[in-house]
């Protein structure tokens, strides 16, 4: 009943958003016409009915109810109840599911709240917004219903897979897919914007809150990501260059361009179309990165969900909206104004500077990714790695930062060079001795002193506009601003210094063995097999001592799941202030020793906290925003009333 | 109006991923995996008997002319109780089954012979998954088909079910030859 009540809830749901959608686009021709008031109730209903359909979802896999086809492929009464939770979106039909609820109530939303845009463009949006919607309906409803029954119960479900049975991925899939949905709704408002010919400050102060938000959940996504990589797939390593990886990389780069673009738009009136073409590119690369997953078009090590045929409905989805919104693009932008002029040295020029560089970055990243399909394609089988993303991306991504040091110093429309040349001179000596002094004491790559050098220029250069400002009266989004931009300097920190200090030792050892790496002293205490509730597994006790003080005990696991098979190695971490010790035990064994795999990586946790840095900073500014907003409106409605107890 | 023809790049290149990724897509995909383990022959090991009624099992044991079913399992494991039946009805149907305990207690061992049936001739203990793991098996159950001489002719992962049977019955004819 519960599974029937949810694909009702779903079919209901896809019909309200044609209703959305024909209400929306007859709307836009006849404002005042009959359907006028209808777009933005549909909105909010289809908001509650999806949600509604997930809920139910949601119930079936806390039920374990194993009539329902999903939860018998995916869940797992053996399982604990958290992971029985999370498997209703760690699959491809939950997943799906996922995105269009938050999609709907992200319409819901606009549906009920947005009241700056002209009303035309309002529906014109909610069209937009129920079009793509509706894709994704018939994508769950005609081919990957979740709600499907067995014919017969199974007596157990499949379980899930091993390697998603952690807490931080439980939550990683849903950070990413707010910031994918956040990213639709920018798409939505860009098309709505250009099919009205409304591209005006107006249209950018509506849609930077929801690209804010979308920005937000992607960065925190990218950096639970990597942290999960990291210590789950026990290899040591937090970036990958992964298509999957790169499938959430590409929508963060291009909504960190239009971030910045649309404040250019709000604040100035310029980059109209740059802003549209950004709002288009934001959500095409979400929607790539899904289909890139999906499809199994490109290998991956942690690609899920893998079907040809699904890939292909993806591809003809992605193929309407993306391929018809950059023909709309293609068609109408030439009709928009392109606003304000500014000078090359200005705020404006420094953020179009940003935004030439994150584009450029952007196709390093995705020529890289396709790259091996392209090569496939002449019969050529090849994997694009380090050696490519590292210091391709250097070239644009280096010049990027150097900007970002000074750019926030300048002042809008036009400046002299003078403002900053003090500044740049000062962080740009401090660079060259930072780098000067690594270089001279330990044998760090290029990049990586390079790195650590504009890492150290960009933490001072990030905190100077807060200079001579009276700090509490500094609105909130400056010190998003300042915040944001420090972390992405705390976070290439963190990346320098594990690519130049990092220490591995690889050694076979018995128990009492004792191994040094680094400043720290490593005992084997013993290997034992220990049994979890749907794993078994060899443990390693190890005693680890930093600097001769107090041990303290890592327990490095090489785990067996059951069901479904599949091994894993548990890495075991030691954090310090300064960096953190990671251990993995390798399954081999030569003559009774046990392989272990240890790591020194000083300063590591600085890329994770870097990143929760930035996405800080992107929700000061948005609270920021949202209260001078709300403040705006109100000043606006007490002048209103003012103006009536005048007029009586 | 104006028109500006660089405004059409983005579609012009959004085309050519489709291009190719359509082709991507296309291509038929190699999905059968292939352990690297048959062909070869079983590692040498002598695993202790895992309850005092059978046997143990060593590579020696496999190379005394008779193809057999090497079936990797634990006593703590739920697809192993699936599979039991399918077992039996390989072993009535003449298929000689030796099984491998993957960190299993004795007791644990003949209980659960006790309650879903016993189709081995021969168990051995694998306390610590070392002979598991060097016969290239990543998890519980898996059944090996391997010919007289000890050499793997045959992985099969995952649970024996009833459709199964047939098949390694064939696999077993095949390695008799």
């Amino acid at each position: 009943m519960i599974a029937e009540l949810g694909l009702a809830a779903l079919w209901l749901a896809a019909a309200l958003a044609g209703l959305q959608l024909i209400a929306g686009a007859v709307s836009v021709k006849q404002p005042d016409g009959p359907l006028a008031s209808l777009a933005r109730p549909a909105a909010v209903m289809q908001g509650v009915l999806a949600a509604f359909a997930f809920a139910m979802l949601l119930w079936l896999f806390a039920q374990t109810d194993l009539s329902v086809k999903l939860v018998a492929a995916n869940s797992h009464s053996a399982k604990p109840m958290i992971f029985k939770l999370s498997g209703t979106w760690g699959n491809h039909e939950g997943s799906m599911l996922l995105w269009i609820t938050v999609m709907a109530l992200a319409g819901a939303m606009i549906g009920y709240l947005e009241r700056r845009l002209p009303e035309v463009t309002m529906q014109a949006t909610l069209a937009t917004q129920a079009f793509v919607g509706l894709g994704f309906y018939a994508f769950l409803l005609l081919s990957s219903n979740p709600f499907e029954r067995l014919p017969t119960p199974a007596a157990e479900g499949q379980g899930l897979n091993p390697l998603l049975q952690d807490i931080g991925l439980a939550f990683h899939p849903p950070t990413l897919y707010f910031g994918y949905v956040g990213l639709s709704v920018a798409f939505s408002f860009a098309l709505g914007a250009l099919l009205t010919r409304q591209v005006t400050p107006n249209f950018a102060r509506a849609m930077r809150p929801w690209v804010l938000g979308a920005w937000i959940f992607l960065t925190l996504g990218i950096t639970a990501g990597s942290y999960w990589a990291y210590y789950e797939l026990g290899w040591g390593g937090w970036w990958f260059w992964d298509p999957v990886e790169n499938a959430s990389l590409m929508p963060w780069l291009a909504a960190t361009a239009l971030l910045h673009s649309v404040s250019v738009l709000a604040a100035r009136d310029a980059l109209r179309a740059w802003t549209i073409m950004l709002g288009v590119v934001a959500f095409s690369m979400s929607m790539m990165g899904t289909f890139l997953v999906r499809s199994g078009v490109l290998t991956s090590v942690h690609a899920f969900a893998v079907d040809p045929e699904r890939g292909a409905f993806i591809l003809v989805l992605l193929g309407i909206y993306i391929g018809g919104a950059l023909t709309i693009f293609a068609l109408r932008a030439g009709t928009v104004q392109e606003g304000e002029r500014f000078t090359a040295t200005s705020r404006e020029g420094a953020l179009v500077f940003n935004n030439v560089m994150l584009s450029a970055i952007l196709a390093v990243v995705l020529v890289g990714t396709l790259y091996p399909l392209l090569t496939e394609a002449f019969g050529v089988q090849v994997s694009v790695g380090p050696p490519y993303f590292n210091p391709v991306g250097a070239i644009f991504t280096l010049p990027m930062l150097a900007v970002m040091a000074v750019g926030p110093l300048l002042r809008w429309r036009r400046d002299g060079v003078k403002r900053v040349s003090k500044p740049a001179v000062f962080l740009a000596i401090f660079a060259v001795v930072v780098g000067a002094l690594v270089a001279y004491l330990s044998n760090a790559s290029v990049l990586a002193v390079l790195g650590l050098a504009f890492a150290a220029a960009l933490g001072i250069g990030s905190l100077l506009p807060l200079k001579g400002r009276n700090l509490l009266r500094t609105p909130l989004a400056t010190w998003g601003m300042v915040t944001a931009h420090f972390g992405i300097a705390v976070a290439l920190f963190g990346m320098a210094s594990e690519s130049a200090f990092s220490i591995e030792k690889l050694v076979a050892a018995r128990p009492g063995d004792v191994t040094e790496v680094g400043p720290w002293k490593i005992t084997l205490d013993s290997v034992d097999p220990v049994v979890g509730p749907n794993w078994t597994a060899l443990q390693a006790d190890l005693q680890a001592s930093y600097k001769g003080a107090a041990a303290i005990e890592l327990q490095p696991q090489s785990r067996t799941f059951w069901s479904p098979e599949r091994e894993t190695a548990e890495s075991a971490l030691a954090t310090r202030w300064n960096g953190q010790l990671y251990a993995v035990m390798g399954s081999g064994i030569e003559d009774g020793r046990r392989q272990l795999r240890l790591w020194w990586k000083p300063f590591v946790p600085m890329i994770w906290l870097g990143g929760i840095l930035v996405a800080l900073g992107g929700l000061l500014a948005l609270i920021g925003r949202l209260t001078a907003d709300l403040k705006r409106h109100y000043v606006r409605r007490r002048s209103a009333e003012r103006r009536e107890e005048t007029q009586a | 109006m104006i028109r500006r023809w660089y405004l059409w790049l983005p579609l012009v290149a959004f085309i050519g991923f489709v291009a190719l990724v359509t082709s991507g897509l296309m291509r038929p995909m190699d999905r059968e995996v292939v352990s690297r383990m048959v062909g070869k022959p079983v590692p040498e090991f002598a695993l202790k008997p895992s309850i005092p009624e059978l046997p143990g099992l060593s590579s020696a044991d496999l190379q005394d002319g008779k193809p057999k079913l090497m079936n990797i399992w634990g006593s703590w494991c739920l697809p192993c109780i699936a599979e039991a039946p399918h077992l039996e009805t390989l072993k009535a149907n003449g298929a000689e089954i030796v099984g491998v305990a993957i960190r299993d207690k004795p007791e644990d061992v003949a209980g659960f012979l006790a309650q879903n049936g016993n189709p081995y001739i021969r168990i051995g203990a694998d306390d610590l998954s070392a002979v598991q793991l060097e016969i290239g098996s990543s998890g519980v159950p898996e059944t090996f088909v391997v010919d007289g001489n000890g050499i793997i002719t045959y992985q099969h992962i995952g649970d024996v079910r009833a459709e199964h049977v047939p098949m390694l019955l064939e696999k077993l004819d095949e390695a008799a030859q």
